[in-house]
This record gives C-alpha cells, structure tokens and sequence, in this order.
C-alpha cells in the first residue's frame, strides 16, 4: 500500500516549513493545533530553536474548544500574545482538526487584524503535506500580505536616484531555510558567490536577512530561487513586480552557467531553469540516483554529470516538482515507490535514512538532508553551495 | 528584532505562591516549548515492550516526532506507519485504510512481532471512526498478534486522559488473572526508570525473600506477561496508575502506588504500606533518616545561599522538595510547573502559608522565548529549570531518575553538590530526547 511505511522516515510537514520559513523576520507564527506539531518543529526542524528566539508557538486547541467551534479563545490568546511580544506581523497556520472543521481562518485573520492593527494573514497548511509546500505557501502569503505596500518596481525606479548608481544586478535570493541548507556557512557563501559576480542581494527570503531586508525585494532585478520551496514566492513577484526567477544553485561546477543565466534572466525578463536545463547530456554511463527536492538536488545532479560523467536520475519524493524534473526523473509517492526506483539505479545518493531501502548490492553514498533525518546528521551537512562531498564523486 | 514589552497583570509567566491559584496559577494561553526534549514520549515510554512494534496512523507532520523519536534512539526497525491523506477524510473510509495500512505495515516486516501497537489518532476521533471494526478485523487477519489500543491524541488530553496514561494502560492489557500467584513477588509496572538493585528498598525487599520483577528484566513479550502473576503491582508513576488499577481488577490482584514522595512522613507511610502488603518488617526509619539528614546538611554546608529552582519534569513532587529543602535551610527561589498536581495539594497549602514569595513559574508562557535565562546564578534541579533560568550548574535529571524514598533524597543530595561543584554542557545535554534512552544525536 502506497501510503504505508516499513522502515524510512517522512519529509518535513507543511506547519514545519512554514515556521522555518518566517523563522527570522520577527513576526509571531502561531499554529493552531493541540500539541505535537510544536514539539516536532523545533525538535527535528529548527535548528535554530536553542540559540536565537523566535515567536513560534502553538494554540494548544483542546477537543471541547474544537467541537463548539470556540475561535473567540484563539483571538484572545493571540492578542494577549501579541501585547506581550510585540510582533511585525501574525502568521496563522492551520493543522489537521481546524482543517477537519472548516475553522474560518481568514475570518479570524481579519478580526485580529482589527484588535491588533498588525499584519495578519493566513497560510492554508493542514498537516498533511511536506515542508516544500507550507513553507511555498509561508513565503507567498507574506509577500502577499507586505509587499503590496511597497510597491514600487524596477521601471518605476528607472531615472530616479533610487535607481542603482552601480548598476549591479540585484537578487532575491529564494527558497532559503536550514531544511534545505543547515550547513551554517550556507548564507554567507551565497551572498559571497554573488557578490564575487558583481551583483547584490537585496533580500534572502529568509534566512540571515529581516523583515526590513524582504521588503526591499521590489527593488530586485531577478529572483535566484535556490529551493523549490521559494516556488510560489517567485511567481508571485513576476506577477506583481514583473521580475523574472532563476531556478538553481551557483554550486561549484555549474555556477558559471547560473550566474550568466542571471544576468541574462535580468536583461530579458525570462524564467530559467539551470536545475533542469543544464541537466540530461549525459545519457550513457553509469546510472545515478539523486533524491530529494529538486532545485537543489537538480542542480547537485548537473554538477555531477558534468564532473563525473555519469548519468543520473532524480528521485523526487516531494511536492510541487513537477516543474523542475528532467527526462527520466521519477516523481515518486511513498516508500514502496522510492523503494522500485531505488532498484533501477547503480548508484545511489540520498539522506542515510534512505539506506535500509537501497539494495544491498548497490552503492550508497549518504547526503545528508535536514528536511528527511532531522538533526540526527547536522554535523555533516555540506554547503550545497559549495564543492559536492568527495564522496558522491 | 524583537522587543520586549510589558506584561499585562495577571497574564506573567510566574507569581509568589502565596498569591497563586490552585490547581492553575496561570491562564491557558498559546504555548512556548523550550528547547529541552528529555522528557519520555509516547515511543520511548512503548518500546520498553519486548518484542513490539509500533506502527502509527496520522497525518505527516504528526509523524515526524514520532519517526524521529524512533530514529534517534534507533530503533526505527521496531517502527513503521501509514500517512493519512485529505482524501481519507472525505471518502468515508478511515477504518479501511487504517486496517489495510497497518496489514500492509506488518505484511512488508521479515518477521511477525508477537505484539503491535497501533496508534490512532485525533483524525480517528473527530471522524468517528469505528475503532472496533479496525481492531477485530486485524485480529482476525493476524491472529498471533497482539495488537494493543494506543492512541497518539494530544486534542483530549486536556479534559481527559493524556496518550500516556491511554498507552500504559494497553500496555498491560495482555497480562491476564494468574492460574497461580506468587505472594512472595511484586511487580513494578509502568514506571520509565526501573527500581535499582542498588537501592535501599530493592535491597530491603530482597533480602526479605521478596521477588521484584520489573519490565526492564523482561526479555520477550511472554516473560512480561508472566509479570502478571505477582502478589503485589506496584507503579511508582502517575500516569502508570490509571492503567494499573484497570489490570488489578481484571486480574483480580492487589496493587499499590508509591509515589515519589519526599517527605519523611509519606516516605515512611509509603513503605510501611509496601512492607504490609507483602508481610515483611519494615526498615529502620530513624537511621535512613539521619544518613538523610547528614547528606542534606552537606550540600548545604556547600551550596549555602545559592538560589534553586526546581521543576516538575525532573522531580515529580517540586513543591514537596521545595518545602524539604526550604525547611532545611536552603535558598529555594523558583519552582517551574504549569499546574499543580492534585497530589501536591497539601504541599501546595503549606508553603503558601509557610513560604508565600516562593516564585512559581510557568514553563510554556508565551513571554519565556524572550525571558529565559535570566537567573545564570541558580542551581537547578531539573532540564527547565535549568534552561529557563539559563544555569550551567543543573542536575540533570527526569522522573527522579526513578530514585525512590530515601536513596532519592541521598542521591539528589550528592548531585545538587556536583551540580554546585561542576557546570554542566546545557547546550549539549538539554535537547537530547528521552533522557536515559539510547541517542545518536
């Protein structure tokens, strides 16, 4: 049965990557659930949980308050909250039994809003899908809800003394969390590598940069979109702000390619796909998987056929992908799936806690993956932008 | 960049007991969670069963904990699960894919476990789902399986029974009456940490002729069953009793529960309880009382003045310990609970009347994300009071440690005085799942 599991673990959760994704820029996020969404979070998904303080909590619905549909209690505990700990902004996120139940969160958003006179929005999670799409979705409604405020685009700047006085290519960068990038150097090696390019962050959404940063996003030229994660927030910036997405990590290996696609991103207004793109010349050779979310995984995937030769095959067990696979990807639900495609590879790259379902008589090589294992591998997780571990090779 | 902002009254993450309310001296609003993951959850607490296999019904982010749980005290091959969909909510077959998910689980295993134990959850709940139609078609389908009613569903256990309290109980659920019971044996059930052979009362039992069979001896799943023929049932915990009462009165057995009391008084009603029951003399109070005595007056001599805060994960009496050591002489400041336990009630009374600026302190109050660590100076008993008041001296320790009556209080007298003595590695120590459980992390 597809939806049972033997023996692997399971992604991230969509209210864990919506937490992960506002995590930084100073707003309350509250999940509205009884108890073991908070506790998995910042146990297996926050790394950041001990060291730096964040107002990320949870509702702690009871089933009678459930059942008698006692939203007035939600309302009166956020606006305590929020009294207490002064937030930018109040993020909503929904989980199984408000879902159940039809919990009217817009309603309450617009409520709070009234009481407090913060920003409030919701993000429409339920527990049921993976971090990719609740922290997409986290992304999205901030820019939604704060961006439209800020509204003066690139034309707009154009002749003005806002305008850029170096003309350097500004960047959103896109997608960023520990789930995908929990090596500690992950957000001073991008802003490095783009920097050494002649171009100019103006926001990472959203790690190492605040609130203040993202609202300049606007301003930006292009978006990097460095995790299928940052998805939705790319569109939502073309649609309103006309900029243009780049798909893809600048690792060592492809960064040339990303980085031109950049600037050519900027000049003609076009999406590009490098994750993608850049993939498929090699199609002889030793067959390798790959598995995992695929702007990353799609770009480490074209850094080593073009560095090992090799063939390889991404496994994508997550959501909201489609649009970055390759010829002869496999999307994959479950671990019965991902188990069949495991048999189809010669070699075999993915989080160790995939390895009690790769064949025995293949090589595995571990890439540790925060969003898959948790902290259980922290200290090996590699900057993915970077040099690929010698071992994958 | 958070700010701080001021508290309205009433709504402060703590208050001298002396104004406090019983049982709940502070409101139920949105909850924090400390970075500190010793306490057990529901996977440890179950695969303390021999030979089981756990196997869980929930949505994904629900699963996570749990999977990881597992994972880090490795034994994700003693754990599978069946992710429900939103499909499955609307289609009207929560009972369907729950039994072909849990078949399948136990179809793909090498070898069939003696015992699983299926976890529903709060979706099982509130669709209504036919939880004995589940049972009664896996039981035919695996008739040499246990299977044991666990719940992972945290929505009720506020107005009624915790997923704790609900597992302990399946957990005894197979033992069955005894064909023939042995009054010279006790059984100690449902307690996390086992009676040491080390201490005072395993050793004064033994010595007696008394047989203590705990589950931590157990090897299979038939030898924990054979748990059931003891004259005596004892639990040490909480939680354990609810369970234990359901199994004594199915079993037709006796049972006791000896609570991790701290006072000489209740240590000494406890176990001439205990020793009555089983028809043995009793120990020399006076003595244990003096070493008592000699070891708190040590620490003291040594501590002296330094504020301690005590919380309830790490002692499961922290107003009784905080009225001991008060009375003893020492500078207890803080004690950090969220509500006080009914058995705490006359604890409660007396240092309201006895210690009234004796803070209380609330460990989940939303303000704690930006007002930990704000007492570096203390001695903390136990992992939150040790990182809500941002010390590096704590002792660490969950549940006593399963340190029971008098070799407790010795023992906690030594470690407070290590504790004093030698900073500990919070940062290290504190996020780690499950404290005593094995870890990879």
């Amino acid at each position: 049965m597809r939806q049972a599991y033997r023996i692997i673990s399971v992604y991230t959760g969509d209210l864990s990557g919506a937490c992960s994704a506002l995590y930084e820029l100073g707003g309350m996020t509250v999940m509205h659930d009884p108890s073991g969404c908070n506790s998995t979070y910042n146990t297996h998904d926050e790394i950041r949980w001990y060291d730096q303080d964040s107002l990320i909590y949870i509702s702690g619905l009871n089933d009678l308050d459930a059942v008698m549909g006692n939203d007035d209690k939600l309302i009166e505990d956020i606006t305590v909250a929020a009294e207490q700990t002064n937030p930018r902004f109040i993020a909503l996120a929904n989980s199984p039994i408000p879902y159940l139940n039809g919990t009217d969160f817009e309603g309450i958003a617009r409520v709070l809003e009234a009481d407090t006179g913060l920003p409030v929005f919701y993000i429409p999670t339920n527990g049921m899908h993976d971090y990719v799409r609740g922290g997409g979705l986290a992304l999205e409604r901030l820019a939604e809800k704060l961006l439209k405020r800020n509204q003066k685009n690139r034309e707009e700047r154009k002749g003005t003394e806002e305008e850029n006085e170096g003309g350097k290519i500004r960047v959103n960068v896109l997608g960023m969390t520990p789930l995908d990038f929990a090596a500690t150097s992950s957000v001073s090696s991008i802003r490095r590598i783009l920097s050494e390019a002649g171009m100019e962050v103006t926001s990472c959404w959203a790690m190492g940069d605040g609130l203040d940063d993202l609202l300049k996003a606007p301003e930006a030229d292009v978006n990097l979109v460095v995790s299928s994660l940052g998805m939705r927030a790319a569109v939502y910036l073309k649609k309103t702000f006309g900029i243009p997405s780049v798909f893809g990590l600048p690792a060592e290996g492809i960064r040339q390619e990303v980085l031109c696609d950049l600037k050519r991103a900027a000049e003609d207004k076009k999406d590009r796909f490098p994750c993608r793109d850049l993939r498929g010349k090699q199609q002889e050779g030793e067959k390798v998987l790959l598995i995992g979310e695929p702007v990353t995984m799609g770009s480490l995937a074209a850094v080593l056929e073009k560095k090992r030769g090799c063939c390889v095959r991404l496994v994508c067990p997550t959501e909201d992908c489609e649009a970055f696979m390759a010829e002869g990807d496999m999307l994959t639900r479950g671990e019965e799936e991902v188990e069949k495609a495991f048999r189809a590879g010669e070699y075999v790259i993915a989080d160790p806690l995939y390895q009690p379902i790769v064949p025995a008589s293949c090589p595995f090589v571990p890439l540790p993956h925060l969003a898959f294992s948790g902290r259980i591998f922290l200290k090996d997780m590699p900057d993915l932008f970077g040099d690929l571990p010698a071992s994958c090779l | 960049m958070l700010v701080r902002k001021d508290r309205q009254a009433g709504e402060g993450y703590q208050v001298p007991i002396g104004q406090a309310a019983y049982p709940a001296p502070f409101k139920g609003r949105l909850e924090f969670n400390p970075p500190v993951h010793e306490n057990w959850n529901i996977v440890h607490i179950g695969m303390r069963m021999p030979e089981s296999r756990q196997i869980y019904v929930c949505a994904d982010n629900c699963m996570r904990g749990v999977v990881l749980t597992a994972a880090e005290m490795n034994a994700s091959d003693r754990f599978s699960y069946v992710v429900l969909e939103e499909k499955d909510l609307y289609e009207g077959n929560l009972e369907d894919v729950t039994i072909e998910g849990v078949s399948s689980c136990i179809e793909k295993l090498e070898e069939r476990p003696p015992v699983v134990m299926v976890f529903l959850v709060c979706l099982h709940h509130f669709i209504g789902t036919d939880t004995g139609r589940v049972y009664r078609e896996l039981e035919k389908r695996f008739p040499d399986i246990c299977f044991l009613r666990c719940w992972m569903d945290p929505i009720m256990q506020k107005l009624g029974l915790t997923p704790d309290q609900k597992l302990r109980k399946a957990m005894l659920d197979p033992l069955e009456e005894p064909q023939v019971r042995d009054q010279r044996a006790v059984s100690f059930l449902l307690d996390n940490f086992p009676l040491e052979e080390e201490s005072g009362l395993y050793r004064h039992l033994t010595e007696r002729g008394i047989k203590v069979r705990q589950i931590t001896d157990c090897q299979t799943f038939e030898e924990f069953k054979g748990l059931a023929s003891s004259g005596l049932y004892v639990t040490r915990s909480a939680p354990g009793l609810y369970g234990l009462e359901k199994m004594a009165r199915r079993t037709g057995g006796d049972y006791l529960y000896l609570p991790c009391a701290v006072s000489y008084e209740e240590i000494r009603q406890e176990t001439e309880d205990l020793c009555g029951r089983l028809g043995i003399p009793v120990m020399d109070f006076e003595e244990r009382e003096k070493e008592c005595d000699r070891a708190l007056e040590r620490a003291l001599a040594l501590i002296g003045d330094t504020p301690v805060a005590i919380d309830y994960l790490g002692v499961p009496r922290p107003l009784g310990l905080a009225g001991l050591l008060l009375d003893k002489g020492f500078n207890v400041t803080r004690v950090y609970l969220d509500a006080v336990s009914p058995e705490e009630e006359q604890a409660f009374l007396d240092l309201q009347e006895r210690y009234p600026d004796l803070l209380l302190c609330s460990t989940i109050h939303v303000s704690l994300r930006l007002d930990h660590g704000d007492a570096p100076e203390t001695l903390a008993i136990g992992p939150k009071a040790a990182w809500l008041t941002g010390t590096d001296h704590f002792v660490n320790l969950v549940e006593m440690n399963g340190m029971w009556g008098y070799d407790a209080l010795i023992r906690l007298s030594s470690m407070m005085e290590e504790a004093f003595l030698h900073a500990g590695d919070p940062r290290d120590v504190l996020p780690r799942k499950g404290f005593g459980c094995e870890s990879c992390i």
